[in-house]
């Protein structure tokens, strides 16, 4: 754990490189030009260009064009305006992007768009059931288990894997169990609760 | 009843199902999406910019500072910071040009095809350099502001006490890492300029924009979209992006949106000010503080921005929640070659706090009194008077949240536990309580409330719904909620029949910046008046409707004698079609007797100060040197909790981010460069590092508060990180004299300890 709170003069710790060095796709490396029309002049842009995608969210079909090395989080947010899933990090940290790709919360700004076909995936969007919330959710309004809520979207659907998961953590699991998650408001408190409440699938066991 | 009570937040399920959009999540036709770029340089001039001629810049758009239709700097305190820098680069990451186009991988390339040349001048990257004055960067001694607050006889003072002890204390940088990055859309419009975005402060940022294009009060507007945290951060900054955004809105004549993606986010911001507080403290044996003397540096940065208002805080909070006769307290921020430092949830607050606090546990250590024996000695209680002379007239919570924290944690019992475990032997994993006690003044310094004269109102809408009319923006606190809870209360209808107007300034009037802890104790209070005023106004009215003199409005009905006339909507409706439609708007005025004199920094600096207590229990490992916190209870005085709920989130939420200024939260600079501009690297607290915390609100009520709310956003800041060094002392026998205490620091300071006692 201490290794990774020294940064060293490259900016990246351990942690760092690792992850970052995980997502080294997403970043252009293809060094080839290739001229597109942009507001009717042609200019050089990097990398090949758009392919046709097909995705499964929230049990829709969706199509999109996008080039390879766009992510998932960036076709979910820009393409098929799935907003819920936020661009905080872009690198695998903090996990405000987070959606469940058959089953497995993952960090949609370090899967490619294209990895994601064929997969089942769950946005935020996805988890109300009708009119009604999920219980998870319930449990977050009932436990103010957020603030300025940024965070929160990525939050609950962690929340709902790890639940999914482990349908009777104890505490100290929940703790663990959410370490993926960033939240700078402080809700970590509110989220455990939210949990465990979620977890005994009742009303009752709130905060305050 | 809606106060006191956990009703649901008011934008809670929007934000918990995605529908909530930010900033980020706006896209409008035919925006461009603009960069800023910036000097890599801490000091300089610019000697040329150039742009490759291989590549086609028709579709870009390009801003310099010459595309600035007035003067080029943001409104703020001193107007010294420039929008864009025209020639004299002074700090790194300084914005010199402003990019747009079409995509973000267009506006990319066309940032790598500029090059600009500069002419490197040495910077000044700290205190130290800026005070020996070698390099002139402001003024002629770099010293942007400075501050005396003087009572009693220092030299009398000392004669009075037996022993003088002194301590210098280091606090650092801290990023205020609100998990939403700042961003905005500025869209030309017929008429002028309209910003949304990310804000605390809309009407910092409508000044700063009418400002630039010379705009009237209606042909700016701004409109603040849901926020994702500020904690300060988003205080002074938005305004400099809103007019980035707007300058190359207003060229392009097509909207832009601008948003910063971490790094640039934490490298380019605002932080929290580093500072070196000296304290010399002369006491008796049995413990009372005789005199005091304090010097506080603080690091303002390259700019003056918001810093003398920091400075103020720091130095009217310098000498703690303590009674103390005779008092000096010298305080200058100065510049240096860094991007400007701002606000952050304390203000100035959090950094002397970690410094009074620290010099109690030495002043413990050295008389070889409890610490919290000392501090029971010499705290603040009803009727007594504090530096700056003001005496504690109301809501002192002192001596109850001190009680509370040590009994709810089991301080007495905890410690001894700990005396004994050390007795039977040393252990590799050894634990510590610590604790700290503080105050918090709620509401702008000084004179400021009187002189910003808040404005907020509350109209009746057609569906005879009461409709908040502020510009206190909500960020994650419960602004809205809370709102809406003194206006159901006040005027006697249900909490949902109460909704908040949109933050945007054709809308709302001017409540002041979201800052201070002053939304609730001071724009609450404003509209608790508003709400009493319409009460007033619609009685009347129905009282002449129904010819029923003894009326009164309860629960959203008009009654008499026990008798349901007509419901508060029925009469709105009534209202609204004889008389036109029901709207007051109060103005704050200060509390009667509530005084402050500016010329001698004396006299009441806050309407009322919130308290708190806090005790941290750490385990350290003395083989890696890493402090865990297991567990911190807290005991706050925030006069009333209008929401308990929201009141106790904001309190765990302040407490984990001083836990990370305390254990973990560090930036590493290069050159006046920040290296570690990522999560991974730039390290705040995970649900791991959260410890268990336990929260006892303690409610003396403030008798001009709404329902007798003080302040709470920023208290909770002030109280970990000088709570768990003591506790680091406690577990280890190392006097931490600078924060943050990560292993390397504790290791070092505990082999120091450990040689000088085996030269004794
Ligand atoms: S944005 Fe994907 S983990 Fe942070
Ligand atoms: S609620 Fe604000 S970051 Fe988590």
């Amino acid at each position: 754990m201490s290794d990774e709170k020294k940064p060293d003069k490259q900016g990246l710790s351990r942690r760092g490189f690792l992850k970052a060095s995980g997502i080294s796709l997403s970043v252009p490396l293809v060094l080839n030009y290739r001229m597109v029309k942009a507001a009717g002049a042609e200019v050089k842009v990097l990398g090949p260009g758009k392919a046709p995608i097909q995705l499964t969210i929230n049990s829709k079909p969706f199509t999109a064009e996008v080039e390879p090395r766009v992510t998932l989080l960036e076709a979910l947010r820009n393409d098929l305006d799935l907003t819920g899933a936020k661009r905080v990090c872009d690198r695998a940290t903090c996990g405000a992007c987070t959606v469940i790709m058959d089953g497995k919360p993952v960090y949609s700004c370090s899967v490619l768009a294209i990895e994601a076909q064929g997969k089942k995936i769950t946005t935020v969007e996805g988890l109300m059931q009708g009119e009604r919330l999920h219980p998870v959710q319930q449990a977050f309004v009932d436990n103010d288990a957020q603030q300025c809520g940024y965070c929160t979207p990525g939050f609950v659907v962690a929340c709902k894997a790890f639940l999914d998961k482990n349908p009777n953590p104890t505490p100290e699991e929940v703790k663990r169990g959410l370490g993926g998650n960033l939240c700078r408001c402080g809700t970590y408190v509110g989220v455990r609760a939210a949990v465990l409440q979620a977890s005994r699938g009742r009303k009752g066991g709130q905060r305050g | 009843m809606a106060v006191g009570q956990n009703v649901l937040r008011k934008e809670g399920v929007e934000k918990l199902t995605g529908a909530a959009r930010y900033i980020d999540d706006i896209a409008l036709e035919g925006m461009l999406y603009g960069k800023t770029i910036r000097s890599p340089l801490a000091r300089g001039l610019i000697k040329s910019i150039s742009f490759d001629t291989d590549f086609d810049w028709s579709p870009i758009t390009v801003c310099d500072w010459r595309d600035i239709p007035g003067e080029n700097f943001v409104a703020l305190i001193e107007n010294d910071q420039p929008l864009l820098v025209a020639r004299d680069v002074r700090h790194a990451e300084e914005p010199i040009l402003l990019i747009a186009a079409e995509s973000r991988t267009l506006v990319e390339e066309a940032a790598s095809r500029i090059r600009i040349e500069y002419e490197e001048l040495t910077p000044v990257l700290s205190i130290e350099e800026s005070l020996d004055c070698r390099e002139i960067i402001y003024g002629d001694d770099n010293v942007f502001k400075r501050f005396l607050i003087a009572r009693g006889e220092v030299d009398e003072g000392i004669n009075q006490g037996d022993l003088i002890i002194e301590g210098c204390y280091r606090v650092p940088h801290q990023e205020q890492l609100y998990i939403e990055p700042q961003g905005m859309i500025a869209i030309p419009t017929d008429t002028g300029m309209t910003v949304l975005g990310s804000m605390q402060c809309p009407y910092y940022v409508h000044k700063a924009l009418k400002q630039l294009f010379n705009l009237s009060d209606e042909q700016a507007v701004v409109i603040q979209t849901m926020t994702g945290g500020g904690f300060g951060g988003k205080e002074e900054y938005p305004s400099m992006i809103a007019c980035h955004a707007a300058l190359l809105a207003h060229k392009a004549q097509r909207p832009v949106k601008i948003i910063y993606d971490r790094a640039e986010d934490i490298a380019a911001t605002t932080k929290r000010h580093p500072g070196v507080i000296r304290h010399r403290t002369a006491v008796t044996r049995d413990g009372r503080l005789t005199a005091s003397e304090i010097d506080i540096v603080l690091d303002g940065g390259a700019y003056v921005t918001l810093t003398p208002v920091v400075l103020s805080r720091a130095a009217i909070h310098a000498l703690g929640p303590y009674r103390c006769e005779n008092v000096r307290i010298t305080a200058r921020a100065v510049a240096t070659n860094t991007p400007p430092n701002g606000a952050f949830r304390g203000f100035g607050a959090p950094q002397v706090a970690f410094a009074y606090e620290m010099q109690m546990e030495k002043i413990a250590l050295r008389l070889g009194i409890d610490p919290l024996e000392l501090r029971r000695i010499n705290m603040l209680k009803e009727g007594d008077i504090t530096a700056t002379g003001q005496q504690l007239r109301w809501s002192v919570g002192s001596e109850d949240v001190l009680n509370a924290a040590v009994e709810r944690s089991h301080f007495r019992e905890k410690q001894e536990a700990i005396q004994i475990e050390r007795a039977s032997g040393d252990s590799r994993k050894r634990r510590g309580v610590g604790l700290s006690f503080f105050f918090h003044g709620a509401g702008f310094t000084g004179s400021g409330e009187a002189k910003m004269k808040a404005r907020a109102g509350i109209e009746i809408t057609d569906q005879g719904r009461a409709r908040v009319l502020s510009s206190s923006t909500e960020i994650g606190q419960g602004t809205q909620t809370i709102f809406c809870q003194i206006v159901a209360d006040e005027l006697g209808i249900g909490f949902d029949d109460v909704e908040i107007e949109e933050t945007d300034t054709s809308r709302v009037p001017d409540s002041g910046p979201t800052v201070a802890s002053r939304t609730c104790m001071v724009v609450g209070r404003v509209i608790q008046l508003a709400a009493r005023e319409i009460k007033e106004k619609i009685k009347r009215f129905a009282a002449e409707l129904f010819g029923a003199p003894e009326i009164d409005l309860m629960e959203g009905r008009f009654v008499e004698g026990g008798k349901v006339l007509a419901s508060f909507a029925e009469v709105a409706r009534e209202y609204a079609a004889q008389n036109g439609k029901l709207k007051v708007e109060s103005q704050y005025a200060s509390p009667m007797g509530v005084e402050w004199d500016d010329d001698s920094y004396s006299g009441d600096a806050y309407p009322a100060f919130s308290w708190g207590a806090e005790v941290a229990e750490v385990e350290v490992d003395m083989d890696t040197f890493e402090v865990s916190v297991l567990k911190i209870t807290t005991a706050q005085d925030i006069g009333r909790a209008i929401h308990p709920l929201l009141a106790a989130g904001q309190i765990e939420g302040g407490t984990l981010q001083a836990v990370g200024y305390g254990l973990t939260e560090e930036l590493v600079w290069d050159q006046g460069r920040i290296v570690n501009r990522m999560l991974t690297n730039y390290i705040i607290p995970t649900s791991m590092d959260a410890p268990d915390m336990e929260t006892v609100i303690v409610e003396k009520e403030y008798p001009h508060g709404p329902f007798g709310a003080k302040g709470v956003g920023e208290l909770p800041m002030d109280g970990a990180a000088p709570a768990i060094a003591a506790a680091v002392l406690n577990a280890t026998g190392a006097f931490v004299s600078e924060i943050p205490v990560t292993p390397e620091r504790l290791m070092m300071i505990h082999e120091g300890t450990r040689r000088e006692s085996n030269e004794d």
